[in-house]
Formats: structure tokens, C-alpha cells, sequence
């Protein structure tokens, strides 16, 4: 008897920046029904649990989770919310499935970011209400002071982080349900809107509309039942871990939460030497900097070596450790609490060999890894395999 | 199937109307309580989980991560969980799959509310659970739809005022003995029956007070409980179900959900038979009226039966069946998730025999806590035993 956890069905809608002809309710319920298609399976008949990830103020609506077990099959079953990114419900799941008590479970997490008129002040509401709220911090100005700092500790340039933004805006292009694919050129970056220096208009993923619908079952329960799965993606580790609140006492250049959530994955998945074991990864790119500091801090590249990984093209398609070939959060667009399990949703594809014209040669082993954005320092991290 | 876990340490904070700590020092005072309590460092703590719900009472976007340091959660695995007002229980079951899952050997669970941040009253907050659609235009208050299924489970069964206000004496009155208790006094059936109607049948001594405050637990797996202290408390079966959010189509009378989720924790524990198998319950009292509710919904009496008991003196602290020996939400204070988590810190308290001067006359090997919440629609039931 094994407590082994497989995703079995992945399911989304289309990420647009604009979605005025269906409710947050019918996003959730489209990625559902594909979901459930896709792994084969009934939600009233075979669901044992479910998680939604969502945040009060995002949604607008207090207690969220009030207002989603109609549209993914849920009601009177054993539903919750947990307030992270959606990596973070996946990890909900697997800790469910391994107490042996639940075989299947479901995770939804989505964005109607159209809907937020104020996500300026959403945010700012996010900072200590004592210390650093009334300083009105925007949380573009603190990107662009860690992207500053980030840049002069190792070395790198705008350049570099354009050059992030070139490869998965134009990795977008071949994935259908991406928000934001673009060609970009080099004077796209010269005429950008400067934000916050140095952090320009094209360096931020902007929100999208959309939703993502996860399946996993204990391998147990897939033996048992001989579901029409055809291609089961094991989930064999699993990370998350939370740095400092507080901005004045955070480490601006490494993210030691980033690094220790995926240490906790690589012991689960007995992985001892990342940058070998791991064929390629979605990872955070909220801002175009991010890609580079995450790389790092989940120790697929050394400090010294990112510099010329960058300049080499090592994370494009063809290089030796494809980065977002999805075309990540700046390509798909920023699906908040949805942001991490659209980086899975595309891994799940790369590994089941259905990614299209963006398929990898190599997709045995994948790096999955999300932030919850500013001002918070949350990662969570899983391991792929099939 | 699954690590047995246990309760090993519990601490709380007073609750109060108007607290002058922080939430995040109210989360740090309970925190360090419970770990005192069993002697333990943070050190010593795996991963820590915290349940909190809704946002607009503190007035924080991502309180999870506002109240992670007072919660000792910097640099560990952690997660926010909430299901409304049924997060107080629920987030035990949250905590509990951490760690019967294998993959955590302990794990702290906190729950903290401050309703006082919203000024100038907690109700405005509630406005923003109903459908911002079809409900909140009418700009509902939360008393009106208790007071609606107040109405229709006295309408049920033939009940009177009194039938119920029985339960809001006997827990004031029992929250005398509470040294953390925010309202205990002594009060009679007329100070009930003749205090204030908010909204017939509602008066406002049926109803718990406005509250702040937080409540720690520290949970182990077998082998470190048995370390540390020589009276573990085992959580033996856990529950939770969410209904639709469509609660105007629901027969307000009989709790279901609660039913679903107190049927999903006795097959955990084994139990056929509750009304005999459980010694004594904590089920959730923010009106009087739903503890009557709540005793049918756990299968302690048949439906409509709840009253006749508490008439008869079943349910108090000497009674056959003690319920709701720490005062409750009515007595002891209503800080929303925090009050779902002192009813099971009151279980652990009582069948450890450290209730002091609430300690119940029967011997008490098993106990059940209950809390409830949404829009009338979650159930969250936690069944513990030594």
C-alpha cells in the first residue's frame, strides 16, 4: 500500500486581460468540467475532498469560500480555503491524501482581476497597519527598490531582465490559453514606461482573468479503479515556507523562504543535485527579475553562473534547463492566487507530452514554484514526474 | 491509515471587546501559552497553521501573512486555512493532516480574531458575506437571517422563548469559572427573556458578544507526544462539509451539513453511537438557539430533542451530558475563529482534568467540538478522546 499522489485531471479557461461575459462562478466551473473530463471522474461520486485558494480583498466578497462548492461539485462535501497561492492548495491536497483518509482531491484557484477597481489600495492593505501602511507603499516602488538592489548584488543588467521577458512573452505565443504572448524587440524595452526604476511596464505581469482546476488521486485509488488515466503525473515532493513579514527585516537580495521550501521539496523527491536532476521548470516571474533571483534561490544555478546563463539562453526552449516554456506569469498573465497552479497546468502538459509546438525533448522531472507577490515572502515548491 | 496525532499543549489569550494588542500579539501571547504549557520551543515546531476569518475584522488583505510572526511561523512550512466561522474547529483538522499525513511531526495551530479593528462595528463587515449581487443590495444584517431560522426551528418544533433561553443562562453562567471569559455573570431565565429585542425572537442577551482574542494548540505525533507529556490528547476523528451557498433553498430548521461533517468524524473515531459514546460536547453557541441546533446536527438527540435535555439539566456541567461546560461563545466571548478553537482547548483542558472550578462532574473520556459558519452552511466537527 502506497501513499503515492498523481495528478489526474488539469483543467482552465482561457486567461484574458477582460472577461465581462462570464461570472468568477462560470471561470470556476468551465476549468472544473474540463478537469473532471480530463481525469475521468464524477465530483459528487468520486471527490473526497476539495481546497480553494482565495483571498478576502481579491475577491471582494468576505469569507470567500462561501461561494464555491456549487460551481465545482462541492456542496455538502468536505471543502476549505486556504488563504496562498494555489501551490500552496495543491500542498493541502497531497497532506490529505497521505493521511490515507481521502483518495481524490480537487484544487481550484482563479483571478477575476478585471473586477478589482482599486488594486492599488488592495494592496497597500496587505503592508503592517502600523508600521509601513502609512507610509502608502506601492507595491511596484518595492519591486522596483528589490529588482534595484537584486541587479547590483550580482552583476546583471536591464538587458538581462529583458531578455526574460523576451523569452516568455514569445513562449506564450504557442500556448493557447495565454493572456499576454508578444514578439518583443529590443526597442519595445527602450520606449517602455519606466514604473519604478528600474522596473518598466514591460517588466511586471499584469493581471488576467481565468481559472484552474487540479485533480489528484492516491495511486492507491487509480489501481483500484482503473480510471481513464492515461498518463498520471506523480507529485513527489512537495515545499512552502514563509520568510519575513516584515520588509525592514527581509533580505533583499536572496530569498532564504524561496530556498528552504525547495529544499523540503527536493528531500521528498530525493533529489540531491537540482540543477542535474531537474529537466525544466515554471517558476515565478511576476516581475522579470524574479525568474532570475528564484533560479538562484532554488539552487538550480549558481551565483556566479546566472550572469552567463542568461547571456547563453540556457533557460530558453533549447537550452539545457528550459525556463517557463509556458511563457510564464508575464506571458499567461498574473492570475493571482491561480498564478502558481497555471505554472503547474502547463508542467502537467510539458510531462504528459501534450505542450504542442512548445513540447520539450526532455520533460521526465519538473520544477514547479510560486510566490504570493508582494508584499508577502511565501513560496511553495513541487516536484513533477512521470 | 495515517499517524495518530495528538494535542499535547493549549494556551489563550483573554478575550475581550476591545483588546489594545496587536492581532499579531495576540496570536504571539497564545502561541507562546501553548508551547509553555507543554514545555516545548518553537524550535521544536514543524510547521504551524493559522485559521482567521474574514479579513475586513482586522482590516488586513493576506492576514495569513500579517500574522505569521506572532504565530512563530517565520522560516517554516505554513498555511492559512479558513471555512468562516467554522475555522476555529476546522483548522484542527488542518493542523491534524499535517501531521498524520507523516509529513510533519508537530505542528502548531493558531487561530486569532480582532473584530474591534472594525469600526464602528463588526456587523458592518458581515454585510460584505452575502452575494454581491442578489443579497447584498438589500443590505442584510446577520441578526435578521438568525433570526429567521431562529424563528422557523421555534415554528418546527413548538418551541417557546424560554425553551431556549435556558441555554444562554446555563453558559453565562457556566463562563463564571472561565478565568479568560469576556461576559460571564450570573443571569436568569427574565434577564434573558426581558433584555432587549434586536429582531423578534432575537434579544440581546441570546446572542455572544463582539470579541478579541486568540487561541494556540500544539499538535504531536505519537511518538514526541508520548515524550512530552504523560497526557496526550488524541484527535480521533475529524469532520467538515460546506453546503451550498443557496441557503435561502435550505430548510433553516436542521443543520445537514453539520450532520455530514459530524458523521464524517465519528467513522474516523469509530463512534455508532454518539449519544452514549460522547462525555461531554463543545458544539458552537453564537446564538442560543444554534446550540440546540448544533446538538441535533452532532446526533446527540433526535431533531427537536435538544431542548426537552437542556429543561431536564442533561447538559449542564453536572448533567449527564455537559455541553458547553467553558461558557461558550455566549459566556466566554465570540472571537470568531479563535472561539471555534477554545472549544476544543476547553476538550483538551477537561478531559486532561485541568478545568479547575469548570471541570465536569462525569468522568469524561471523549468529547466533541463543533463550530459552524459561512452563510449558514458549514459544518466543522472535531471528536477528541484520551
Amino acid at each position: 500500500m502506497t501513499n503515492k499522489v498523481a495528478i489526474i485531471g488539469i483543467g482552465a479557461t482561457q486567461f484574458r486581460s477582460i472577461s465581462p461575459d462570464v461570472s468568477y462562478k462560470e471561470l470556476m466551473y468551465e476549468a472544473a468540467v474540463k478537469a473532471y473530463e480530463d481525469a475521468g471522474i464524477d465530483p459528487r461520486r468520486d471527490v473526497d475532498t476539495f481546497v480553494t485558494c482565495a483571498e478576502d480583498y481579491i475577491e471582494g466578497t468576505s469569507i470567500f469560500d462561501e461561494y464555491v462548492p456549487d460551481q465545482l461539485g462541492a456542496a455538502l462535501k468536505q471543502m476549505h480555503t486556504i488563504t496562498g497561492d494555489g501551490l500552496h492548495g495543491i500542498a493541502a491536497a497531497w497532506l490529505q491524501i497521505m493521511t490515507g483518509k481521502f483518495d481524490v482531491a480537487v484544487v481550484e484557484a482563479h483571478s477575476k482581476a478585471s473586477n478589482i477597481l482599486t488594486p492599488d489600495g488592495v494592496e497597500v492593505c496587505a503592508q503592517d497597519p502600523v508600521f509601513t501602511r502609512p507610509l502608502q507603499l506601492n507595491n511596484l516602488f518595492i519591486a522596483g527598490l528589490e529588482m534595484n538592489r537584486f541587479l547590483k548584488r550580482f552583476g546583471l543588467t536591464t538587458e538581462h531582465c529583458a531578455a526574460v521577458v523576451k523569452k516568455n512573452r514569445y513562449n506564450a505565443l504557442d500556448n493557447p490559453i495565454a493572456g499576454r504572448a508578444a514578439k518583443l524587440a529590443d526597442e519595445d524595452f527602450r520606449t517602455a514606461p519606466m514604473v519604478a526604476f528600474p522596473l518598466t511596464e514591460l517588466d511586471i505581469a499584469h493581471p488576467v482573468d481565468g481559472a484552474v482546476v487540479v485533480v489528484l488521486a492516491s495511486e492507491r485509488w487509480l489501481q483500484k479503479k482503473q480510471v481513464n488515466c492515461s498518463k498520471p503525473v506523480f507529485l513527489t515532493g512537495m515545499g512552502w515556507c514563509n520568510g519575513s513579514y516584515n520588509l525592514e527585516s527581509r533580505d533583499w537580495e536572496r530569498q532564504d523562504f524561496v530556498t528552504r521550501a525547495a529544499d523540503m521539496a527536493y528531500r521528498y523527491a530525493g533529489i540531491k543535485c537540482p540543477a542535474e536532476e531537474i529537466d525544466f521548470a515554471e517558476i515565478d516571474d511576476t516581475y522579470s527579475y524574479k525568474e532570475l533571483q528564484n533560479l538562484l534561490d532554488l539552487r538550480l544555478v549558481g551565483d556566479a553562473e546566472l550572469k552567463h546563463w542568461v547571456e547563453s539562453g540556457r533557460t530558453g526552449l533549447k537550452g539545457s534547463l528550459p525556463v517557463n516554456s509556458s511563457g510564464g506569469a508575464l506571458g499567461m498573465g498574473y492570475l493571482y492566487e491561480g498564478t502558481g497552479l497555471a505554472r503547474l497546468y502547463w508542467a502537467v502538459q510539458e510531462l504528459r507530452g501534450e505542450a504542442g509546438k512548445n513540447q520539450l525533448p526532455k520533460s521526465r522531472t519538473a520544477l514547479v514554484q510560486s510566490w504570493r507577490g508582494l508584499p508577502t515572502a511565501s513560496a511553495a515548491v513541487a516536484i513533477l514526474t512521470v | 491509515m495515517g499517524n495518530r496525532v495528538a494535542i499535547v499543549g493549549a494556551g489563550m489569550t483573554k478575550f475581550v471587546r476591545r483588546a489594545q494588542e496587536t492581532g499579531q500579539e495576540l496570536a504571539f501571547y497564545a502561541t507562546k501559552a501553548a508551547l509553555d504549557s507543554c514545555g516545548m520551543k518553537l524550535d521544536q515546531i514543524d510547521g504551524v497553521v493559522l485559521g482567521s476569518a474574514p479579513d475586513t475584522f482586522d482590516g488586513v488583505h493576506m492576514k495569513g501573512e500579517y500574522l505569521s510572526p506572532g504565530a512563530g511561523a517565520w522560516g517554516k512550512p505554513y498555511m492559512r486555512c479558513y471555512v468562516g466561522g467554522g475555522t476555529g474547529v476546522f483548522s484542527v483538522a488542518h493542523g491534524w493532516y499535517h501531521v498524520a499525513s507523516g509529513v510533519f511531526d508537530t505542528c502548531l495551530v493558531v487561530c486569532e480574531e480582532k473584530m474591534s479593528s472594525f469600526q464602528p462595528h463588526p456587523q458592518g463587515a458581515f454585510l460584505t458575506i452575502f452575494d454581491h449581487t442578489t443579497e447584498r443590495p438589500l443590505k442584510p444584517n446577520l441578526l435578521w437571517i438568525f433570526a429567521l431560522e431562529m424563528n422557523r426551528y421555534m415554528n418546527t418544533y413548538g418551541l417557546r422563548k424560554e425553551d431556549i433561553a435556558r441555554v444562554a443562562v446555563k453558559n453565562k453562567n457556566n463562563a463564571i469559572d472561565h478565568p479568560a471569559a469576556q461576559l460571564g455573570g450570573k443571569v436568569t431565565l427574565d434577564d434573558i427573556l426581558n433584555s432587549e429585542v434586536l429582531a423578534w425572537p432575537v434579544q440581546r442577551l441570546d446572542v455572544s458578544p463582539v470579541s478579541d482574542g486568540a487561541v494556540a494548540l500544539v499538535l504531536a505525533n505519537e511518538s514526541i507526544a508520548r515524550r512530552v507529556t504523560d497526557k496526550p490528547v488524541w484527535i480521533e476523528g475529524v469532520g467538515w462539509a460546506l453546503d451550498t451557498a443557496y441557503w435561502t433553498n435550505r430548510d433553516l430548521c436542521y443543520p445537514r451539513y453539520v450532520e455530514e461533517a459530524a458523521r464524517m468524524a465519528y467513522k474516523m473515531a469509530g463512534i455508532t453511537d454518539p449519544r452514549h459514546q460522547i462525555h461531554i460536547a463543545e458544539p458552537y453557541d453564537p446564538f442560543d438557539y444554534k446550540e440546540l441546533h448544533h446538538m441535533e446536527g452532532l446526533l446527540l438527540c433526535g431533531r427537536g430533542e435538544a431542548p426537552q435535555l437542556t429543561l431536564d439539566g442533561v447538559t449542564q456541567r453536572d448533567g449527564e451530558l455537559p455541553v458547553c461546560p467553558s461558557g461558550g461563545l455566549l459566556g466566554v466571548g465570540n472571537p470568531i475563529a479563535a472561539a471555534g478553537l477554545m472549544k476544543v482547548a476547553e476538550l483538551f483542558w477537561q478531559l486532561r482534568g485541568e478545568a479547575g472550578k469548570r471541570q465536569v462532574a462525569r468522568k469524561a473520556k471523549r468529547g466533541v467540538a463543533q463550530a459552524w459558519g459561512d452563510l449558514m452552511q458549514v459544518g466543522a466537527v472535531v471528536v477528541v478522546g484520551i
